[in-house]
């Protein structure tokens, strides 16, 4: 029984890893999946900087267009918004794939990220830039020095969050004919006919890329409470 | 000093401040007393607009503070405050706290500005918490590191609002302790506060605010002892 269940097991690690060096689609899968996450992070990072500082400001021309940003993002999915922007805004470009669903993801994310950071400077007591402010210190710098790095801490753990979650979309990349970690495991199962090994094999890189990211972050964070 | 004329806020419809007019000299101590919600705190605010007014004007040595224009934050270094809820800054240590504004905006440099906090804290009793972080602090200990924090500054004059109601009662006695120095070294100040033996022993004139005017304005013998206004006698009853 347990001999056949292992010769089973090495067969299907054969075919789906080894046969036609195949593991190298999952390796060149995890590299383009990491390429966007990363990518994807940096660039929704800004957005959502932007749009958040936006939302806080007297203007209210600047405010209403990043709260409509935040509302037509949230309120559609992801892999609709990679199609448009793939298909319809970039169409014409001749531009990267890796680039194209890299900006993608990142206005996404950008939504997300912008009402993290707003929530984290509004969760700053009114009375550090009251106390600031009576010192001399301009906005700015009362942002710079007071706000900012007291709202770092309110948003770092969602922020990983955020990260995460990116990380595990990236999985739709497939869609606009990016050959990613999903898709490796997808062109795998075409030619071996497994039912789910692939996708066993690609959820565990998956899972363990995620629980070194949470490791980082609880790291981060304990660093950060250090100052407390 | 500082000049108030006919000062009116209104948040939404609720009219906090009707027509306040006054005048603040140097060196001079008033306490601003009243009850909740009579615009005891909004008046102290608009002094360093950190609330702007509806109308009216305050001038801080003649130069109009609600002109457009002016240059608020150079103002405001002349003008220290402290704050009920302390507000020191709880990511850095008492000595960045009190350094902070001296370094960036006198262009002081670090070693002067610490020198100078060093000094400041032994003023205010608290010789050796110079490393510590706010949170490590009780909370006469926090105010008496605020109070530090806006002297550094070197301000002409001082606003102190309720500095003590958010404090246990046996740290009351070191915060006004710390304040009744600053009084003896001629220090101007303005303090709305609900310590009516403070004001009674420190202040030099009592302004007794009600429903957003000053509804009395005298020396502290005989504001509290021969209140003229029906609402002054009305408090004093309540709270003596």
């Amino acid at each position: 029984m347990i001999m056949k269940i292992i010769g089973k097991l090495s067969d299907e690690i054969f075919f789906n890893l080894i046969r036609e060096n195949r593991y190298l689609h999952f390796v060149k899968g995890l590299g383009i999946s990491i390429q966007l996450t990363f990518y994807a992070a940096l660039i929704g990072g800004a957005i959502g900087l932007l749009i958040a500082l936006a939302r806080l400001t007297n203007n209210k021309v600047l405010s209403y267009f990043a709260s409509k940003y935040v509302d037509i993002i949230r309120g559609t999915p992801v892999v609709v918004q990679l199609l448009i922007i793939y298909f319809a805004v970039f169409a014409s470009v001749n531009m990267h794939r890796v680039a194209v669903a890299s900006i993608a993801f990142g206005i996404n994310s950008g939504a997300y990220v912008a009402e993290l950071i707003r929530a984290g400077i509004q969760a700053v007591d009114k009375g550090q830039m009251e106390a600031a402010r009576s010192l001399g210190l301009s906005y700015s710098q009362s942002m710079y020095h007071i706000i900012i790095p007291q709202a770092i801490k309110n948003i770092l753990p969602g922020m990983g969050n955020e990260v995460i979650s990116l990380w595990k979309e990236t999985a739709i990349a497939g869609f606009i004919g990016l050959e990613d970690l999903m898709r490796g495991a997808e062109i795998v199962r075409g030619r071996t006919f497994s039912n789910y090994t692939p996708y066993l094999v690609i959820a565990l890189i998956y899972f363990y890329i995620t629980v070194m990211m949470t490791a980082a972050l609880g790291k981060m964070e304990r660093g950060m409470r250090k100052s407390d | 000093m500082i000049k108030v004329v006919d000062l009116y806020k209104s948040f939404g419809t609720l009219e906090v401040l009707r027509g306040v007019s006054n005048e603040i000299h140097k060196g001079e101590v008033v306490c601003v007393i009243g009850p909740s919600g009579s615009g005891k705190s909004t008046f102290l605010r608009c002094l360093n607009l950190l609330e702007e007014p509806t109308s009216g004007e305050v001038f801080i040595d003649g130069v109009s503070l609600t002109e457009h224009g002016k240059d608020i934050n150079k103002l405001r270094q002349k003008v220290g405050m402290v704050f009920q809820q302390f507000n020191l800054f709880p990511h850095m240590n008492v000595m960045e706290n009190i350094t902070l504004a001296p370094v960036k905006l006198k262009g002081m440099s670090k070693e002067e500005a610490s020198e100078k906090a060093v000094m400041l804290l032994r003023k205010v009793g608290l010789p050796d918490k110079d490393y510590e972080y706010p949170n490590k602090l009780s909370g006469g200990q926090k105010q008496r590191v605020a109070i530090a924090r806006a002297l550094a500054m070197d301000p002409e004059i001082m606003l102190f609002d309720e500095p003590t109601s958010a404090l246990d009662p046996e740290m009351v006695g070191e915060v006004l302790s710390a304040m009744k120095q600053l009084v003896v070294e001629g220090m101007t100040m303005v303090v709305v506060t609900h310590e009516m033996g403070f004001a009674r022993e420190v202040g030099d004139r009592i302004l007794f605010m009600d429903e957003g005017i000053i509804a009395e304005e005298n020396s502290p013998e005989e504001l509290f002892n021969n209140p003229k206004n029906e609402r002054t006698r009305s408090f004093l009853s309540k709270v003596l």
